[in-house]
């Protein structure tokens, strides 16, 4: 993945509107949070392969956190601490958050294709 | 009645066997004894991307994929995966899950099964395949039953079950062990950075990871 580049992001946004898309939206801070530090909650939400089609999108923020919303016939799609992204070997738009040693915090992926399971 | 000691591991993601067992199968596969993995997720739904990250989302099922091979290769052990998808396990049926290990213990016959302490294992997934596990070997007819070793890794596990039946030193194949864990790169970079910063913490890491592999000897 590489660094946002906002002008290139909105692109690929733009691209996958306003036709039928699959969505992964991802957010979590692993299964060890409360092992690890007893003061801290196992927090996490995924949804893989939603339908959906979005009529709007944007990409907002600066430098390590940008938000994106994809504004939907009757609701929303959200994601925040977003800060790098990819386009992958299936055209997908891959969009996503990292923490300090790497692992993800939040991720938002849009493809005109299914992924894989 | 064993006429032939087999031993079959039984967790849910790749590497698992690495920080968990990996001393314990070495020491099995030093005397001869076969030891297959039955692995039950590629672990597709992990955090850790490497460090810095080289993996994401999507390609990272086919990394663990192949780190878990290489794992397999360092350990000498035979590995079958079971197909699950990370995180789900708990949602799937427990008894089609226990069916399907059980298909393999059939084939197999081990005289050893390890797996996870089911609700004292802290990952749902690990709490999850240990359940069904320990309902796939119930499955078979007692002269023919393994030995189960469990794992337990819940802070307080020796408050609630007591000191580990099994206290394997697995000190003496370090090399082993790390080699192992260093497989799964995309996992071991971002563990490892988190203890680099700190001589206590690299201490206490690498007697949780390296030096022993405890285990409760699971009562029918
Ligand atoms: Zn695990």
């Amino acid at each position: 993945m590489q660094p946002i580049d906002v002008e290139q992001v909105q692109q690929e946004i733009e691209k996958r509107a306003n036709k039928e898309v699959y969505i992964h939206l991802e957010t979590t801070n692993g299964a060890y949070a409360s092992h690890f530090n007893k003061e801290a909650y196992n927090v996490g939400a995924f949804i893989r392969n939603a339908k959906v089609t979005y009529e709007r999108g944007k990409i907002v923020g600066t430098e390590n956190a940008f938000r994106v919303g994809l504004k939907m016939d009757i609701g929303w799609i959200y994601a925040e601490g977003i800060s790098q992204f990819e386009i992958d070997e299936n055209n997908a738009l891959l969009m996503a958050g990292h923490d300090r040693e790497g692992r993800l915090m939040v991720a938002l992926q849009i493809s005109e294709q299914p992924f894989h399971y | 009645m064993m006429s032939k000691e087999h031993v079959v591991v039984i967790y849910p993601h790749p590497d698992d066997e690495a920080f968990g067992a990996s001393g314990t199968i070495a020491q099995f596969r030093e005397k001869g004894i076969p030891v297959t993995y039955l692995c039950g997720t590629l672990g597709e739904m992990g955090r850790n991307m490497g460090n810095p990250t080289f993996a994401t989302r999507e390609s990272l099922r086919e990394i663990r994929k192949k780190e878990l091979i290489e794992a397999c290769n360092v350990l000498d052990v035979e590995l079958e995966m079971l197909g699950y998808r990370d995180k789900t396990l708990e949602f799937e049926s427990r008894e089609e899950v226990a069916d399907h290990l059980y298909s393999y213990l059939k084939k197999i016959k081990p005289s050893l099964v390890i797996t996870h302490y089911p609700e004292h294992a802290v990952h749902p997934d690990h709490d999850a395949l240990g359940a069904a596990a320990i309902r796939a070997v119930e499955m078979l007819p007692e002269s023919d039953r393994p030995t189960v070793w469990a794992q337990a890794i819940s802070n307080d596990s020796v408050e609630k079950l007591g000191e580990p039946d099994i206290q394997n030193d697995v000190t003496p194949l370090f090399k082993k062990k790390l080699a192992a864990i260093m497989a799964h790169k995309s996992q071991a970079d971002g563990m490892l950075s988190t203890v680099k910063n700190d001589a206590d913490d690299i201490e206490q890491a690498a007697k949780m990871w390296l030096g022993m592999e405890s285990f409760y000897i699971w009562e029918y």
